[in-house]
């Protein structure tokens, strides 16, 4: 009873350090918004915070649709850290899954109506993975620090989907890839009629059976326990009989494999977007980084993490109302991620205290 | 032989920013804090850099200008660098999330800050820097027209920060200190040695070094700045694990790089490479796949400093 009872501290107080990091963001950003122009910083902030619900059932649709792929790219992130890596190369593998699943859903018109979408999706689950093959091999084989393998990775992902698309599907006159085949765009699945007016789709069905999958697969499988353990103590796991370095790549490309589909499920979306062609990393890969430091590492944490994020980019856009520019919202996650690193050790020294406490008791 | 001049000039553009900035990834990881952050600290240092020149270039112009510039650039890496000296020094955070923070929070304080002034993310400035030939370097034959003529003041300020890393690294007791701190803190501490001082130091030059970077890379290459610098500070990362945290082997790295990226921008001048129309992509990418090859060959025997990304807890375990 008196371990179940410390377990239950542990958890609430992990929750409440995300929230500290949140309200710090949130507050911080109040800041920056009376700094640079305090007549209107209170409606700003307003906008920030009630953001997500200025359109009703339209804006919750559009908050829960953006959410999609920075969900996808947090359980990513979250799945890797649990092995003891830091998979920061999710912008690679999430624009190679975009890339190739736009590729199969402009080409592969052959495909019957239900299975074509499928197919896509999972080639880009695909490319996410082979993606982050390299990296792992490299970490697990070669020793090679995975956060910079994983960088490089990065640029090599954004340029060789650039390259691929400006060979195989390009749109040269708005310099972005073509736009996929009807058959190929994520079905509605009564979203249109549950949230009337937004742009939410089958992908969100997707991403909450993912999160189920990972949930039962990280604490109900020998698989999960196995890639814990790994995390927690590699020496420990080895002598324990685990093969650690094969559960490394296993995760670190189930990992990638997940940012790939978030990559695959934002372009397959049928609201029009399509990937330009730019030097530019995919932003989603990174957010992918706060939704999963905000969310504990768990796969339900983060599917809120992602939502409350998304929540907040919406917020944002309405606080141009105001003046202000959309950035703000760029910086509060940033700086919520700040304060997240070092959440963990706030955490333990309020554990400290209490075991501390319990002692003298 | 005209093409040779431009591309080497070319290259000493790309390198410079790459040199200074994989130095000052050096100093941070020699003390033994990993900083993943140079890419924002370039941006932040190029964002204040330039609005600097652009806000004073009405009352100052010229050399003077660039160099109260760079200044302001390094100040501005420092007081950058302080956000992650504080995380990873006295709360032991880690770094590499700390650092992922910092390179969120740069473009997009950059972004808001320039539309809050100017209404626009670019912030524009008048290029007065290029200096057609150094007074009587620029006339020697040969050398002169490769590194004399066309040239940044900066160049000659990235040499100089080479050849000083060099010497305080490896011919000071400062630079032993701070060796020492990243190898083994512990042994450090014990004979007296002040670690967080030493890691705040080595934090905050590679703050500097970041910031100078940030408008070295900037000043040359166009005339406005985009709160973006493509890419540079991961580069200089994997410029500086190249160079064997070593500020010799740091500039042959950054050199390389910096051929590369002067291919894959020029490729067309040079007739050869033209004439084999390979795609602008391959020279692009090159430089990260040999990267990551060198990594694999060289990743078990690394000289990576033993203590760096690991917080350091005085009296801790």
């Amino acid at each position: 009873m008196k371990i179940r009872g410390f377990f239950e501290k542990e958890s609430t107080l992990s929750v409440l350090g995300s929230v500290c990091a949140v309200i710090s963001g949130l507050l911080i950003s109040f800041i920056i918004l009376l700094f640079s122009d305090s007549s209107n910083a209170l409606a700003g902030f307003g906008s920030i915070l009630l953001g997500g619900f200025n359109g009703g059932l339209k804006g919750i649709g559009n908050v829960i649709f953006q959410a999609i792929p920075i969900i996808m790219t947090g359980l990513a992130v979250a799945l890797a850290f649990r092995t003891g890596v830091f998979n920061i190369g999710t912008a690679g593998q999430f624009i190679m899954g975009a890339f190739t699943a736009v590729f199969i859903g402009v080409k592969w018109t052959f495909l019957p109506a239900g299975i074509h979408w499928i197919a896509a999706l999972l080639g880009g689950f695909i490319a996410g993975a082979v993606w982050a093959f390299v990296p792992a091999v490299l970490h697990a084989h070669f020793q090679v620090n995975a956060v910079v393998s994983a960088i490089m990775m990065n640029y090599v992902g954004m340029y060789t989907a650039n390259y691929l698309i400006t060979n195989t599907v390009y749109n040269a006159a708005k310099n972005q890839s073509k736009a996929v085949a009807a058959t190929a765009v994520a079905p509605k699945a009564g979203m249109n009629v549950l949230f009337p007016g937004s742009s939410l789709n089958a992908g969100i069905i997707v991403v909450i059976l993912v999160v189920i999958i990972l949930q039962v697969l990280i604490s109900k499988t020998v698989f999960g326990y196995e890639i814990k353990a790994c995390g927690m103590n590699r020496q420990a796991s080895l002598y324990a009989g685990i093969s650690a370095k094969k559960r490394l790549v296993q995760s670190f490309m189930f990992s990638g494999g997940l940012a790939g589909l978030g990559g695959a499920l934002a372009y397959l979306a049928g609201d029009g977007k399509c990937i330009s062609v730019v030097d530019v990393l995919a932003g989603d890969g990174f957010t992918g980084i706060a939704v999963a430091l905000l969310g504990l590492n768990s796969p339900v944490g983060a599917l809120l993490a992602g939502l409350l994020i998304s929540y907040l980019e919406v917020g944002g856009f309405y606080t141009q109302v105001y003046k202000y520019p959309v950035e703000i919202i760029d910086i509060t996650i940033a700086v919520i991620v700040y304060f997240g690193a070092f959440a963990v050790l706030v955490k333990g020294m309020i554990r400290k205290l209490l075991q501390r406490k319990g002692g003298k008791e | 032989m005209n093409t040779l001049y431009f591309l080497i000039q070319q290259t000493m553009l790309f390198s410079v920013p790459l040199l200074i900035v994989a130095l000052g990834g050096m100093f941070s990881e020699r003390s033994g804090v990993w900083n993943v952050a140079l890419e924002g600290t370039m941006i932040i240092g190029g964002f204040s850099g330039i609005l600097f020149i652009s806000l004073m270039q009405d009352k100052m112009h010229g050399q003077l200008l660039l160099l109260f510039g760079v200044l302001i650039a390094a100040l501005a890496g420092v007081v950058f660098m302080l956000l992650h000296a504080f995380a990873s020094i006295n709360l032991q955070a880690d770094q590499t999330v700390s650092g992922t923070a910092l390179n969120m929070f740069a473009p997009a304080f950059a972004i808001f800050t320039a539309r809050m002034i100017r209404g626009v993310k670019q912030i524009p400035f008048d290029n007065t820097f290029r200096m057609e030939k150094v007074p009587l370097l620029g006339d020697i034959p040969v050398i002169g027209n490769m590194f004399f003529q066309n040239a940044y003041l900066t160049t000659y300020i990235g040499l100089g920060i080479l050849i000083l890393s060099s010497i305080v690294l490896f011919r000071t007791r400062y630079g032993l200190r701070l060796r020492s701190c990243g190898e083994h803190p512990k042994a450090a501490d014990s004979v007296g040695i002040n670690v967080y001082a030493m890691r705040y130091s080595g934090v905050l030059i590679s703050g500097a070094l970041g910031g100078i970077g940030g408008i070295v890379f900037v000043v040359p290459t166009s005339t406005e700045f985009n709160a973006t610098v493509s890419g540079y500070g991961f580069l200089a990362i994997a410029v500086m694990i190249f160079g064997q945290w070593i500020p010799k082997k740091i500039l042959f790295a950054s050199l390389f790089f910096g051929v590369m990226k002067t291919l894959s921008s020029a490729y067309g001048a040079i007739p050869f490479l033209a004439a084999w129309q390979i795609p602008t992509y391959f020279y692009k990418i090159v430089p990260y796949i040999v990267t990551l090859i060198v990594l694999a060959f060289t990743s078990k025997s690394s000289k990576e400093p033993r203590a760096s990304g690991q917080p350091y807890k005085k009296g801790g375990k």
